[in-house]
């Protein structure tokens, strides 16, 4: 229902939406990245973030820093942010605040999953996670030996459960299984995440379904290209493929055939919103095409944040802070082993 | 507000007169003298280098090393915060810490307790295992024990029974085992361990799920929390035993525990072994326990010593960064042999300021002195005035509409006697008025004890206002008398009533047949008007008369003082087409009714007022009839209504196109003009010459200006007027409540002559006074007051759009705590 958003949406929303937006207005600009991108060590870092938000995370680091204290104390803001918004969501905000975690949560299983198999210590494999995507159990995937012990186990309690449903089959687990259990379930879960926005109607589910079409898509384009050259069938990459966006089901049929970059390439230029993105790239390239791709969504993350009374900002913002972080890791990275000729090369400017 | 006490006496109607300066400082002595210039508080610094990011600065380092000290001073913070001590007061000023001493020093004290405090934690981890072991130890012992006695009570039965059908509530699954299929029990294993209580369920699931079912889990509960060995916290834990049977089931277990951080501990099943196992270990826990206490007892000793300087410390190193981000703001020379600050500093403080960068000169062995250089510049200075602890309450309510500009006329001198004078109007009563000068007196007395310490939100106000408060309560206790209201009781404090009975058979009647028997009540109202039918009447038409008066005074003051204003900045265009036809409109209707007021009151004239007001403009021609005061009535109303009229389109026309004319002048004869401006040596002429060559002239835009300045006047005189009503209102609905809240409550409850029933009215009528009269009212008529200083006195002639003076000082340092 267009329009009646707006007489009813406050009641619940408002304040967080109020929050989110505040939040927001936190974000990183152009001139805080020109100044991150001057520093020389990783203490000027510090001394530039301490005047934005992220200061008092920061505050009380002692001084031989590392990139990975930065990028720590910067997610952890973002998970206090996030879990501030959770208890006081009501329903159905806090179910779409959790839709937003379960991306977090797939990628932890297959990170401790995939640990578990070159067998590194679980403890460090859970230092490594995520923390949007923790679940009570997950500590304990590293006793699962093939999927139906992995879904038995542990992911029957999770919410991820029922994404499980396509890909139980009792084989050994391997990288490539893995891979695959990734990507299947990834589906399932945009899938789901995108019935559930459209359930939700108005303007939620015209903002969500724009950016969920986006991110199918470029999974769609990201799984091709990976998947060129292994002995991945076309049929089962074919199936990998979520069933909305752009690009289903025409462009599916014939990204599903592709076997080099640039009959890809062909085929997604078929589409206008994603020409642009591949007209900056040279023929045969694919290393800028996730560059190109982030810049891609976070113009349209920033403009979900022009309309009132949906949950699309919620979305946007946590992914928007992602990207953030992404960007200090770089900078740090780039910062701390002396390579700030290729500062630019990641960094994604949000504003 | 401290430090210049010995300043030369200001007239606050003014701000200080403000200079801009320009310090040439010597590298050698720049830190020492900032820091001087910093203890005295007199000089704004100005940002020179505003387009540098903050580690591109020069001294971007040392602030920082001083950040990384005051992370460590943090640290320890928070140490003493655990181990219950808190920086104390009475801070030593010891021998002098130099930064880079100090800085070592609060190195090694950080390592030395970063050290500690792992050795302390190593030994506490390994004293809660211990702990949790001699638990595991306990609890599981006995469920074997239990298991035993019950398996030897069965193993009995059934060999009395002769193996008869085995019972179904064995007590354990081991034991039944053991009885059914002794060649099993050789595989049956047991893993026992300490596991969170909210985790143990979900535990429980997974077991299950990951062996099929084909385990036994026993579980106790520990009574007491249980601290935990790896976070170090608190928490309810159970005792668990897992019977399984298998090397890969007992493989999956092992991991499970770990992944839900169940800690596992050898268990022996040898009862001998058992006991041995607790004593070894209760005696390895003493030894720890005396281990831990030692240390204990040293990180204290140590965290006291740091305690002891605590403040110090931090104080020094706020001064510090305070100093670099100052020394941040100066421009450096190419040299790098000084360092070129600019900022303001009022004109008195020079010779002081002079002085303290000599004393820096010569305490720092520099071989050139400062150069202290005035600047000339068009930039408007900030606005400063010099305030005392009496005084800057008052100034706090004008700057909280806007910081005057420099050097206007200062509303806040005004502010000091007629905003405690308008509320106590609205507040008049001399037994609340007394209330409210023993509650500000108690501030006030103990003034030094609350000033040095911290206070919560709302006592910090009433404290930083209780000068102002004490004003209030003693005007209120003066209009409180000239109502003579105390409590809504009447006291004939000034001689008896005026009026009597006509004779002696009225006896306590009050409501008629009273005649004015003596001279007339020398002091505010006549207690006998109390409780009276023709009470309100009288009260309200007094009151309402007085406000009006108050109100036209005020106004008029305000205009006057617009006067003023444009005279100190030679601005005779505002004197001549605004000051002047502001003056004779506001007087010519409004000091015309405050005359009829007055005349009316002198004269006992039955006049109606409204009448005279209203067909004034109506039909001014008319014959007044009954309603004439004075001889002449009716040409004067028809000279002050033409006077009124005249006066509108005077504030109108004339002053946009005069400024059109200026404005063209100046540009025709431009150079000439700049010649001019050269020579004067008025710094506000130049610079108001200056801002407006500079700017383009749309003559439109100035006229609407005007025209919406001139609407808001003329409806703002009536409106204005009209808002003063407030104070009449207010007034009114004081009285009215108090009059209330002793009839209805403490006279009703007098009546029943129960002690209880008077017991509870008295409490009743003292919480009502207390919340209703003191506190709300108070709040009411303070904001009513601040409205009427706001609105209808400041809008008359207060611009309000300086900028304050913020000198760098270290006085504000201790008070910005976190």
């Amino acid at each position: 229902m267009y329009g009646f958003e707006a007489m009813t949406f406050n009641i619940h929303g408002g304040y967080l939406e109020a929050i989110v937006r505040g939040h927001r207005a936190g974000l990183l600009t152009a001139a805080d990245y020109n100044n991150l991108c001057q520093c020389e060590t990783l203490d000027d870092i510090k001394m530039h973030l301490s005047a934005t938000e992220y200061g008092p995370y920061l505050q009380n680091e002692p001084s031989p820093l590392h990139t990975t204290t930065i990028v720590e104390k910067c997610t952890l803001k973002l998970v206090d942010e996030y879990k501030h918004m959770l208890c006081q969501a009501t329903e159905p905000l806090s179910t779409f605040l959790e839709y937003i975690t379960y991306g977090h949560m797939i990628d932890n299983v297959v990170l401790i999953v995939t640990g578990t198999l070159h067998e590194r210590d679980v403890q460090e494999l859970l230092e490594k996670c995520h923390p949007l995507g923790m679940f009570d159990s997950i500590a304990t995937l590293a006793v699962a030996q093939n999927m139906r012990e992995l879904y038995r186990l542990v992911l029957v309690d999770t919410p991820l459960a029922p994404y499980f449903s396509e890909c139980i089959t009792s084989e050994d687990l391997d990288d490539m299984n893995i891979e695959i259990m990734r990507n299947t379930l990834y589906k399932a879960y945009l899938e789901d995440f995108y019935k559930f926005c459209q359930k939700l109607g108005g303007a939620t589910a015209e903002i969500m379904s724009d950016l969920l079409s986006f991110e199918a898509d470029r999974r769609a384009v990201n799984i091709t290209i990976n998947s060129i050259g292994t002995e991945l069938t076309r049929d089962d990459r074919r199936k990998l493929y979520s069933n909305f966006g752009l690009l289903y089901p025409y462009g599916h049929e014939e990204l599903a055939v592709c076997e080099d970059i640039d009959q890809v390439r062909s085929a997604m230029e078929k589409y206008p919103p994603y020409q642009s993105i591949f007209s900056k790239l040279s023929y045969g390239e694919s290393q800028m095409l996730d560059k190109a791709f982030y810049e891609e969504e976070v113009k349209r993350l920033c403009l979900a944040f022009e309309q009132q009374f949906h949950y699309g900002v919620f979305f946007s913002y946590m992914r928007l802070r992602e990207q953030e972080i992404r960007n200090l890791m770089w900078i740090s990275e780039c910062v701390a082993q002396n390579q700030k000729s290729r500062v630019h090369d990641s960094v994604v400017f949000i504003f | 507000m401290g430090g210049g006490t010995q300043c030369p006496t200001m007239d606050l109607l003014r701000s200080e007169p403000m200079q801009l300066v320009q310090l040439i400082i010597p590298a050698e002595s720049a830190h020492r003298s900032i820091s001087y210039l910093g203890d005295l508080g007199l000089f704004q610094f100005k940002d020179l280098n505003s387009e540098k990011s903050p580690f591109q600065r020069t001294y971007a380092t040392q602030i920082k090393r001083c950040g990384e000290m005051a992370r460590k001073l943090r640290f320890f913070k928070e140490q003493m915060m655990k181990a219950g001590l808190s920086p104390s007061a009475r801070s030593v000023i010891s021998d002098d810490f130099d930064l880079d001493n100090l800085e070592v020093k609060l190195g090694e004290l950080e390592a030395e307790l970063i050290e500690m405090n792992a050795n302390h934690e190593k030994l506490q981890h390994s004293y809660n295992e211990l702990i949790e072991y001699k638990l595991v130890v306990q609890k599981a012992g006995e469920f074997f024990h239990s298991a035993q006695n019950s398996a030897a009570a069965k193993q009995r039965e059934d060999e009395a029974q002769q193996r008869g059908e085995g019972s179904i509530d064995s007590p354990l699954l081991l034991e039944q085992e053991m009885v059914t299929d002794p060649s099993k029990q050789v595989k049956l294993g047991f893993v026992s361990g300490i596991i969170p209580r909210e985790k143990s369920l979900a535990f429980e699931r997974i077991l299950f799920r990951a062996t099929r079912g084909n385990v036994f889990l026993k579980q106790s509960v520990v009574e007491d929390p249980v601290t935990d060995p790896a976070s170090g916290e608190k928490a309810e834990k159970n005792v668990f035993v897992v019977f399984y049977s298998g090397e890969r089931v007992r493989n999956k277990i092992v991991k499970i525990c770990e992944a839900f951080g169940a800690n596992r501990y050898p268990f022996a099943e040898d009862l001998g072994k058992q006991f041995q196992i607790i004593s070894e270990v209760s005696g390895r826990l003493e030894e720890l326990k005396t281990t831990i206490d030692f240390g204990l007892v040293h990180q204290s000793n140590l965290l006291r010593t740091i305690a002891h300087h605590f403040e110090q410390w931090s104080h020094l190193v706020k001064k510090e960064i305070s100093i670099y981000h100052t020394l941040n703001m100066l421009s450096i020379d190419v040299t790098r042999k000084c360092l070129v600050a600019e900022g303001w500093c009022p004109v008195f403080a020079t010779n002081k300021i002079q002085n303290v960068l000599q004393r820096a000169t010569v305490d720092s062995n520099s071989q050139i002195g400062t150069i202290f250089h005035v600047l000339q510049t068009k930039e408007s200075p900030p606005t400063y005035f010099h305030t005392n602890k009496f005084t800057s309450a008052f100034q706090e309510i004008v700057d909280a509409y806007g910081i005057a500009k420099y050097q206007e006329a200062n509303p806040g001198v005004f502010t000091i006697i007629t905003f405690p004078f308008l509320f106590a109007v609205m507040f008049g009563d001399w037994g609340h008025g007394i209330c409210l000068l023993l509650a500000t007196s108690y501030f006030i007395i103990r003034e030094k004890k609350f000033s040095s310490q911290k206070l919560g939100d709302i006592t910090e106000m009433i404290f930083g206002g209780r000068y102002v408060i004490m004003m209030m309560s003693l005007f209120s206790i003066y209009t409180g008398l000239l109502y003579n209201e105390f409590f809504s009781v009447p006291f004939e404090l000034f001689g008896p009533s005026a009026y009597g009975c006509r004779d002696p058979s009225c006896g306590d009647a009050s409501t008629a047949g009273l005649v004015k028997v003596r001279a007339t009540y020398p002091f505010g109202v006549d207690p006998t008007w109390h409780g009276t039918r023709s009470e309100l009447p009288f009260l309200n038409s007094m009151k309402m008369k007085m406000s009006i008066l108050i109100g036209v005074a005020q106004m008029n003051l305000g205009i006057i003082l617009s006067y003023f204003n444009a005279k100190f900045y030679g601005n005779e265009l505002n004197i001549r087409h605004q000051f002047l036809p502001q003056m004779i409109f506001l007087n010519s209707l409004f000091g015309y009714l405050s005359l009829l007021i007055v005349v009316k009151w002198c004269t006992g004239s039955q006049a109606d007022l409204y009448h005279v007001m209203i067909y004034m403009f109506l039909s001014p021609t008319d014959d007044l009839g009954e309603n004439q005061l004075f001889f002449g009535q009716k040409f004067l109303q028809i000279l002050l209504l033409l006077a009124a009229l005249v006066s509108v389109p005077w504030m109108l026309f004339p002053k946009p196109f005069l400024l059109k004319k200026q404005h063209d002048e100046r540009h025709r004869g431009q150079s000439y003009a700049l010649l001019e401006n050269s020579l004067d040596d008025s710094d506000e002429t130049e610079l108001h010459h200056g801002s407006g060559s500079h700017e383009e002239f749309q003559f439109s835009e100035v006229f609407v200006h005007q025209l919406i300045h001139t609407i808001e006047f003329v409806l703002g005189a009536v409106s204005n007027t009209a808002s003063y009503l407030r104070l009449w209102a207010l007034s009114l609905a004081h009285s009215e409540l108090s009059s209330v809240f002793y009839d209805k409550v403490l006279l009703l409850a007098w009546g029943f002559n129960n002690i209880i029933i008077l017991i509870i009215g008295l409490i009743v009528f003292i919480c009502a006074t207390v919340g209703v009269l003191l506190v709300m009212e108070t709040l009411s008529a303070f904001l009513h007051a601040l409205r009427l200083h706001w609105v209808e006195f400041q809008g008359k002639f207060y611009e309000g759009e300086g900028y304050k003076f913020q000198p760098f000082s270290f006085t504000s340092l201790d008070t910005e705590d976190e």
